[in-house]
């Protein structure tokens, strides 16, 4: 489990982070998303104490991450594929930092087969591709089977067959009762992975939410009803949770209702529809709302639509 | 919805993160890498070649140990370059922060690396000297006085070689992880080692007689005389004074590790 509380961090003028607090629960995988500068990076390296944070505390499985007798066993981290020494052979990194715990040289063999790196084991780490050096963070993270896992943007030049890896990684991992925790500034590809997303934008929380409740709000752009006898059929769908929004002479905005109740009621009072649209947001421009004033740095051009 | 398991794994070994274990990290990192090899080698090559050069063109009035030790100097740049790569190199590379992650405290990670590349710089430097004195004797000058490793103040002079060595070397890590670049930590080291006591001589009147033994390559250097010279240290008295150099050094890179950042 990973507590943020209340965790602010300045550098000189510049606020990365404002008051962020959020909870990654174990059995969970939390999705940690915001567009670029959005100060993810920085509340990660927080949590493992690389950066001290101005005010607020962060807490991994109820301590500081400092405290722990074992830290590698609290938590394991990939934070870019490049904190590594481009000279050293895979295996000899993860071996140099199995030692500081007396992790056993079997358990470095474990992770590199875990990872799919050993015909590359004893090639020098400077040579690898992003891809292959991604997977060697990861097996660095699992090296010393932590209660928490947490992986900033692990996909990142990934191939295909390494994305569908990570992903099935990440839910085994969460169906162990492991607390996983993963960056990201892409929606779509998230939300397939996680169990429950927590956005932020310019340093501070935009959502804490799970991504059904995420998917139900993006899904709530209502349903267009295009009908000869739109005026009748507003006044029979009218109702305590259901409202109607003319929409021109022959169309209705209906939220409160799904596109079958809708029909079966049309159906019921012999009125014909032309048409019936249930009007989706996609989940990437419902993150694209929630975070479009926060955006670091926004293109003047206006996107076509 | 099935019977998933609460805790991550039936039976989790235990581990526990410890001194010696920081240490065999950081030996392994020392070792696994061509270039610190490289620079010991290097170091090695130049303090056992530079002495036997020194035996061969030896000419009276000379001493033994002295001549043995001529390629001491260029020696320290070379240990004292390997150890500001090893504490720069955690840096430059983006390493720190995996370190840093395994071993939050942050110190110990300093200290290992201290004793690695000391150690190392010791072992590799007194057996350096030592083969430099013995190889280079049959080379000497005639004029030269003959001297045994069991004549007074010779094994205390090479072996003081090895561990004034042994001590840059932990100068340079020392540097390296409190200024965190490698190019910075080795010119601070040259200038210290190397230039320093040019730039004294400089200084009006009595003070360069005054301060230059206290200079960090001088005071350093006394425990490899065989004779105490005029205004310079006492062998020990100039070895605990570089050492001070040092424990400052490495007392300035801890507070910085512990204070800022990674």
């Amino acid at each position: 489990m990973i507590e943020v509380r209340h965790v602010t961090k300045r550098y000189g003028q510049k606020t990365v982070v404002d008051d962020l607090s959020f909870t990654a629960r174990p059995g969970q995988v939390t999705g940690f998303l915001g567009p670029n500068g959005a100060g993810k990076s920085t509340t990660m390296r927080m949590i493992v104490g690389l950066d001290t944070p101005t005010s607020g505390e962060v807490l991994v499985n109820g301590r500081r991450y400092t405290d722990h007798a074992a830290p590698l066993q609290e938590i394991g981290v990939l934070l870019d594929a490049k904190a590594v020494h481009p000279g050293r052979s895979a295996v000899n990194h993860l071996l140099a930092l199995a030692r500081t715990h007396g992790i056993p040289r079997q358990r470095v063999d474990e992770v590199i087969e875990l990872a799919g790196l050993r015909p590359v084991a004893g090639k020098r780490v400077g040579n690898f591709s992003l891809g292959m050096g991604q997977r060697l963070g990861i097996a660095a993270a699992l090296l010393g089977d932590p209660a928490v896992v947490m992986l900033d943007e692990p996909v990142n030049g990934l191939d295909p067959e390494g994305v569908l890896w990570v992903r099935n990684l990440l839910a085994r991992l969460a169906a162990e009762g492991r607390t996983v925790v993963l960056s990201s500034h892409l929606m779509s590809e998230t939300s397939l992975i996680a169990d429950h997303l927590v956005v932020i934008g310019r340093g501070r929380l935009l959502a804490d939410t799970s991504v059904e409740s995420l998917v139900a709000k993006a899904a709530g752009g209502g349903v267009r009803v295009g009908s000869p006898a739109a005026e009748l059929l507003g006044s029979l769908l009218a109702g305590p949770d259901v409202t109607v929004t003319a929409a021109g002479a022959e169309q209705l905005v209906v939220s409160g209702l799904t596109s079958r109740q809708i029909g079966l009621i049309a159906a019921e009072h012999g009125i014909p529809l032309f048409e019936l649209t249930a009007q989706t947001v996609s989940l990437e421009e419902a993150f694209m709302d929630l975070t479009r004033e926060s955006v670091e740095y926004t293109s003047h051009l206006e996107l076509a639509r | 919805m099935t019977t998933t398991t609460i805790a991550p794994a039936p039976v989790r070994p235990v581990y526990r993160l410890r001194f010696g274990g920081v240490l065999a990290g950081e030996w392994t990192k020392f070792a696994s890498l061509r270039s610190t090899w490289v620079t010991t080698g290097v170091s090695a090559v130049l303090l056992v070649a530079l002495g036997l050069l020194a035996a061969a063109v030896s000419a009276e009035g000379m001493d033994a140990v002295s001549v043995a030790l001529a390629g001491s100097t260029l020696a320290s740049l070379a240990v004292g370059v390997l150890g500001a790569l090893l504490g720069a190199s955690e840096y430059t590379t983006g390493m720190v922060r995996a370190t840093f992650v395994a071993v939050p405290g942050r110190t110990p990670v300093l200290w290992a690396k201290a004793l690695v590349a000391g150690g190392m710089s010791f072992a590799v430097m007194t057996a350096g000297a030592l083969l430099a004195f013995v190889l280079g004797k049959p080379m000497l000058d005639d004029g030269v006085p003959a001297l045994g490793l069991g004549d007074e103040g010779v094994l205390r002079a090479l072996v003081g070689a090895g561990a004034y060595l042994g001590l840059v070397a932990v100068l340079g890590v020392a540097l390296g992880m409190l200024l965190r670049s490698s190019a910075a930590s080795i010119a601070v080291l040259a200038g210290a080692l190397l230039i320093l006591p040019g730039v004294f001589m400089l200084l009006p009147g009595s003070l360069p007689d005054t301060l230059s033994p206290y200079l960090p390559s001088n005071a350093g250097s006394a425990i490899m005389s065989l004779h105490t010279a005029d205004g310079s240290l006492g062998p020990w008295a100039g070895l605990a004074v570089f050492a001070g150099y040092v424990v400052v050094a490495l007392g300035a890179a801890a507070y910085r590790l512990k204070k800022a950042d990674a």
